[in-house]
C-alpha cells in the first residue's frame, strides 16, 4: 500500500442522489459558468488589462448595443442547430463529433446549387437549404452505416471526416470552383443575389437560419417527448440490451438521428455561406468551430431540447466576446477557444456535483470527529467507546 | 455452542445502521460470528442482507454503530483494508476478468505480485491452497471458458490465498448445479473445521438448514430472530422469522401442492395445440468457439403446457431463447408461433415481431435488459408494446393511455413502488419482476419463455411468480420455463427437457423424472 495515496480521512462524505432536479442542474452549470469567468478575470489581469472595463466593454458590444446583441445572436444560430442534431444523437449514445464536418457538406451542397443550378429565383434558397440538409446527412450518415453494419467506432469516424470535409472545401475553392478573381485568398465566385439570405436591417442576422433553427428545436422537442421514435432512442441512450429486447432495431434508429442531427448541421453551413460569406470560403472562416462549440451546447443543455436555445446564446456570446476581445481589448484570438475549453471542462466535471452531494459524516462517533478535525489525516482511527462484543 | 466456556466472537458488529436515500437499508443490526461457525444470514431481498456484507467487507461505510474484529475495534475504509484483516468476500456476482487465465485473475488480487511474469510465484500457493481444500483448479484456463460453478471457486480460492479468517459468501449456490453445491458446502466444512468462520448469506431455507451452526434472520434492516443448530432448525420457522407472516405451509408444500395440480392438467395438455415449435434449430457460436452453441434443437410444447429446460447454464439455453424470443435469427431450421414463422416475409426480423406473434419473454437479467432503470415504472410498463395500440397512435405515444396502464398494472400485480413516475432502478429486484410479468404476461401471450424467473427472489415473490406462470398456462399459454433450479423445474413443469453441450439429450414428463437421472443427464453423462 502507498501511504501518499491513502485516502485522507475527511469530515464530508459524499451521498449519491436519486435523481437530478432541474433546479439544481441549472445551479451547478450556472457555477461551472462562473468560475469560468472568474479565470478569464484572471486573465485579463495577467495581460494588463483592467478587468472591470474589460467586462464592461464585452457587455456593452455584445449584449446592450443592437449590433453587438446581433452579433451574438448570429453566432448562436449555427450552434442552435448543430447543438439541437448533437443533443438528439447524445441522447442514444451516438457520439457524433463530426458536426464541423456536417456543417462544411452542408454549405458545399449548398454552394453547389446557388452556383450552379439553373433554378427560377424563389425556389433558390429553399434548394440550398435543403441541398445543405441532404449533403449534411449524407456525410452523417456514413459513420453511422459504419457503426451500425461493423460496430466501428463512431467518435473516430466523425472526427476523421471532419479533416475529409476540410481538405474537399480547400481542394474546390483551390481548384475546380475557384475564383477568376481570387489571387492571394482562395475562395468561390460570388452568389447570386437571390441565393443570398435576407439579414435584419443593417446586421449581418440572416434571420430565416434562425426561423428554421427555433423550428427545428420545436420538432426535436416534440419527438423526444411525444413521438416513438423519441420513445426509441430513449430506450437506446440508455440500454442497448433493453432495446433489442424491447424491438428496436438499434441500426434503424442510431441511422435516422445520426442523418437527422448531421442534416441539422448541414443547415447551419447552409445559413454560413448563404447569409455570411456569400461564396464559399476558407473553411476554418467558414466555421468558427462551431461544430466542436456545438457539443458544448448539448452537453450544457443536458438532454433538454428546449435548454439548447440558452446554450446556444451563451456559447454564440463567447463568440460575440471573443471578436470584442481580440478587437478592441487587443487581446490573442485563441482566448475563446480557451473560454470554451474551460466551460467544457467544468461542466463535465461538475456533472457528478448534479447527482449528489456532501453531507457531515455521522457514522464516526464525537470522539473520532473531533480527532479527525484537530489532528492529522493519516491519525489512527480512534477507539470507539461502547460495549465490547459479546 | 458451548455455553460454559464461551468463546470470543471472530466478527462482532453492534447496532450498524445504514441509510439510503428514502431507505433504511440497516436499522442496528447486531451479529457475531465465532471461529469455526457457518452463520447463516437469512432474510428475504431487500432485507438489507447484502447491505450488512458489503460493510463487513468495507465497500459501505455504515451510518451508525461498530464492529470488533477479533476483539479489536475494526473501521474499514475499502475492501484492501478487509482483506487485510483477513476478511474475503465472495460476491453474488463475480469479479473476474474473462480474458485472462485464472491464475492471472489471482495475481490481480495480490498487490505483492511481482512486475514481471505476476503468477509464477502464486502457482504453488495455488496448488497448495486447492489441494487443501479439495479445490480442483486449472490455473492455464481462460475464465470466461469457465462455468459459474468454477469461476465461484476461484473467487474461493482467491480469498483464501489472501489469508481469509472469515468468508463472506452471497447468494453462492444460485448458479450452481446440485452436485456442485454439494462440493462446495464440503469444501466450508473443512474451512470452519479448521477454526476459520464463514458467514453464509442466503434466501434458500434448505441450505441454511443443512450447512449453517447458527443462523440470524433480517427482515427490513432489522434483525428479527437467532436460531442455532445446536436447538434446531425448523424450516417453518424459519420461513415465517424470514417473511413476517406464516408463509410456511406454502414453502413446504408447494412442490407437491404444484405437482398435483400439473397431473389434472396432463390430458387437457395433450390434447391442445402445439403452439410453439422448434424445427432442428442450430446456433452457430462465434468464430473463436468450438462447435455450434446450440445443435439441431427440436421441441414442441403444447397450449397449456409448461417445458421445464434443465441444464447448467453455458450448455445452449441462452441461444434456445435468443432464438425463440427473436433476439436472435437461428443460423439454421425455423421457429414456429402456432405454426406460423413470426414476421416471416417482412424485411426486419426480431424481437417485436416475436411480440406481434404473441411471444413474452421473462429475461435473465432483470435489471440491464428486462427493465430501463431510469425510465419510470410506467414507461417500462409499456416497454415492449409501445410501438402498437393502445400506447401508439401513429408515430406518436399517447402517454396518458401508458400512465392510465400503468396504474392498473400496479394493482393488479401488487407492484410495491411509491408511484408509476418511480424510476424502475430504485424498485427491489422482486418488484422489477413483477413489472416484467405485468408487462410480458398481462396481454395473454400464446408463447412465454422465462428464464430463471425466481432467481435472487424471495419466498412471497418466487411463489408469486410460479402462480403467474402457472395462471399464464391456465389461460392457454405455451410455457417454456428455463431454469438452473431443479426443484422448481420439477415442481412446475409437465415436461423436463435436458439441454447439455447444446443438445436436447432427454426429454421426459416432469412426474416421471428422477432427479438424480437428471443430473446425470445435466452433466452431459447421459448422452
Amino acid at each position: 500500500m502507498i501511504p501518499s495515496l491513502r485516502r485522507a480521512r475527511g469530515l464530508r462524505r459524499w451521498e449519491p442522489r436519486a435523481d437530478a432536479p432541474a433546479w439544481r442542474v441549472l445551479l451547478v452549470t450556472l457555477g461551472a459558468v462562473a468560475v469560468a469567468a472568474l479565470v478569464v478575470t484572471w486573465v485579463f489581469v495577467a495581460y494588463g488589462v483592467a478587468p472591470r472595463e474589460a467586462w464592461a466593454t464585452i457587455v456593452r458590444r455584445t449584449l446592450l448595443e443592437p449590433r453587438g446583441l446581433s452579433e451574438t445572436v448570429r453566432k448562436a444560430i449555427p450552434l442552435l442547430l448543430a447543438g439541437i442534431g448533437l443533443l438528439l444523437a447524445f441522447r442514444a449514445r451516438f457520439w457524433n463529433i463530426g458536426a464541423e464536418g456536417q456543417i462544411l457538406a452542408g454549405a458545399i451542397g449548398a454552394a453547389a446549387v446557388a452556383l450552379f443550378a439553373e433554378l427560377p429565383a424563389p425556389l433558390v434558397i429553399p434548394s440550398m437549404f435543403l441541398a445543405g440538409m441532404l449533403a449534411g446527412a449524407a456525410w452523417g450518415a456514413v459513420p453511422a452505416l459504419l457503426k451500425a453494419r461493423m460496430g466501428v467506432n463512431e467518435i473516430i469516424t466523425t472526427l476523421m471526416f471532419n479533416y475529409i470535409a476540410l481538405y474537399l472545401v480547400r481542394w474546390l475553392i483551390n481548384g475546380p470552383w475557384k475564383a477568376r478573381t481570387a489571387t492571394g485568398f482562395s475562395y468561390s465566385e460570388r452568389f447570386p443575389a437571390e441565393a443570398v439570405l435576407p439579414t435584419l436591417g443593417a446586421t449581418r442576422l440572416h434571420w430565416p437560419t434562425l426561423v428554421i433553427a427555433l423550428a427545428l428545436v420545436a420538432v426535436v422537442a416534440l419527438l423526444l417527448a411525444r413521438s416513438r421514435f423519441g420513445f426509441e432512442v430513449e430506450v437506446l441512450g440508455r440500454s442497448p440490451e433493453a432495446a433489442r429486447y424491447a424491438g428496436i432495431d438499434a441500426g434503424r434508429v442510431t441511422l435516422l438521428l445520426a442523418a437527422l442531427a448531421a442534416g441539422a448541421a448541414g443547415l447551419a453551413g447552409v445559413g454560413e455561406v448563404a447569409g455570411i460569406h456569400r461564396r464559399l470560403v476558407e473553411p476554418t472562416q467558414l466555421s468558427l468551430g462551431y461544430g466542436y462549440a456545438a457539443i458544448l451546447v448539448a452537453l450544457l443543455a443536458r438532454g433538454r431540447a428546449l435548454a439548447v436555445i440558452p446554450a446556444a446564446l451563451f456559447l454564440g456570446f463567447v463568440f460575440a466576446a471573443g471578436d470584442v476581445m481580440r478587437v478592441s481589448l487587443r487581446l490573442p484570438s485563441q482566448l475563446p477557444d480557451v473560454v470554451t475549453g474551460l466551460v467544457l471542462l467544468l461542466v463535465v466535471a461538475s456533472e457528478p456535483l448534479t447527482r449528489g452531494r456532501w453531507v457531515r459524516r455521522e457514522a464516526d462517533g464525537p470522539p473520532a470527529a473531533a480527532d479527525a478535525r484537530g489532528g492529522p489525516a493519516a491519525a489512527p482511527p480512534a477507539a470507539p467507546a461502547g460495549e465490547g462484543g459479546g | 455452542m458451548s455455553p460454559e466456556e464461551p468463546r470470543p466472537p471472530r466478527l462482532s458488529l453492534r447496532g450498524i445502521e445504514k441509510r439510503f436515500p428514502g431507505v433504511r437499508a440497516l436499522a442496528g443490526v447486531d451479529l457475531d460470528v465465532l471461529p469455526g461457525q457457518v452463520h447463516a444470514v437469512l432474510g428475504e431481498n431487500g432485507a438489507g442482507k447484502s447491505t450488512l456484507m458489503h460493510v463487513v467487507y468495507g465497500l459501505v461505510a455504515p451510518d451508525g454503530g461498530h464492529m470488533t474484529w477479533e476483539g479489536e475495534p475494526l473501521r474499514l475504509r475499502s475492501p484492501r483494508e478487509a482483506i487485510a484483516r483477513g476478511i474475503g468476500l465472495v460476491a453474488q456476482h463475480f469479479h473476474l476478468v474473462e480474458r485472462h487465465t485464472v491464475a492471472e485473475n489471482l495475481a490481480l488480487g495480490f498487490p505483492d505480485a511481482p512486475f514481471w511474469r505476476p503468477t509464477r510465484s502464486l502457482l504453488p500457493r495455488l496448488r497448495a491452497a486447492a489441494e487443501r481444500y479439495g479445490l480442483a483448479l486449472d490455473p492455464q484456463a481462460l475464465v470466461r471458458d469457465l462455468s459459474p460453478g468454477e469461476r465461484q471457486r476461484v473467487e474461493i480460492v482467491k480469498a483464501l490465498m489472501q489469508g481469509a479468517r472469515l468468508l463472506v459468501l452471497d447468494e453462492p449456490t444460485s448458479v450452481l448445479t446440485p452436485a456442485e453445491v454439494d462440493a462446495l458446502f464440503a469444501v466450508l466444512r473443512r474451512f470452519v473445521a479448521e477454526g476459520s468462520s464463514v458467514v453464509f448469506v442466503s434466501h434458500k431455507l434448505a441450505e441454511v438448514e443443512v450447512l449453517a451452526d447458527a443462523v440470524t434472520v433480517l427482515r427490513r434492516g432489522a434483525v428479527v430472530g437467532r436460531r442455532s443448530a445446536a436447538d434446531g432448525l425448523d424450516r417453518r420457522d424459519l420461513a415465517r422469522l424470514m417473511v413476517g407472516r406464516d408463509l410456511a405451509a406454502t414453502v413446504a408444500d408447494r412442490a407437491s401442492l404444484l405437482s398435483e395440480r400439473g397431473r389434472a392438467r396432463a390430458q387437457a395438455i395433450a390434447a391442445g395445440p402445439v403452439r410453439l415449435r422448434l424445427r432442428d434449430v442450430r446456433v452457430d457460436a462465434p468464430a473463436r468457439a468450438q462447435g455450434p452453441a446450440l445443435q439441431v434443437a427440436s421441441l414442441e410444447v403444447r397450449g397449456g403446457e409448461i417445458v421445464g429446460v434443465a441444464g447448467v447454464a453455458g450448455n445452449g439455453q441462452s441461444e434456445l431463447v435468443a432464438v425463440v424470443a427473436g433476439l436472435r435469427a437461428p443460423s439454421a431450421g425455423t421457429v414456429e408461433v402456432d405454426g406460423r414463422e413470426p414476421g416471416q416475409g417482412r424485411r426486419r426480423r426480431g424481437a417485436r415481431s416475436q411480440v406481434d406473434a404473441g411471444v413474452a419473454l421473462v429475461p435473465e437479467d432483470r435489471t440491464k435488459v428486462g427493465v430501463v432503470g431510469d425510465l419510470s415504472v410506467a414507461r417500462n410498463l409499456a416497454l415492449r408494446h409501445a410501438h402498437r395500440r393502445p400506447f401508439a397512435r401513429g408515430m406518436w405515444i399517447d402517454w396518458q393511455a401508458v400512465a392510465r396502464h400503468s396504474q392498473g398494472a400496479v394493482e393488479a400485480y401488487d407492484i410495491a413502488t411509491p408511484s408509476t413516475g418511480t424510476p424502475a432502478r430504485l424498485l427491489s429486484g422482486g418488484n422489477v419482476q413483477k413489472v416484467i410479468l405485468a408487462r410480458e404476461l398481462d396481454r395473454d401471450p400464446g408463447v412465454v419463455v422465462a428464464v430463471h424467473p425466481t432467481y435472487g427472489l424471495d419466498v412471497a415473490a418466487t411463489s408469486q411468480t410460479h402462480e403467474r406462470l402457472l395462471a399464464a398456462a391456465g389461460r392457454g399459454a405455451a410455457v417454456l420455463l428455463v431454469s438452473e433450479d431443479l426443484d422448481e423445474v420439477l415442481s412446475l413443469s409437465d415436461r423436463v427437457a435436458v439441454l447439455a453441450g447444446g443438445r436436447v439429450v432427454a426429454t421426459m414428463a416432469a412426474a416421471d423424472a428422477d432427479p438424480e437421472a437428471l443430473g446425470l443427464a445435466m452433466a452431459g453423462v447421459a448422452a
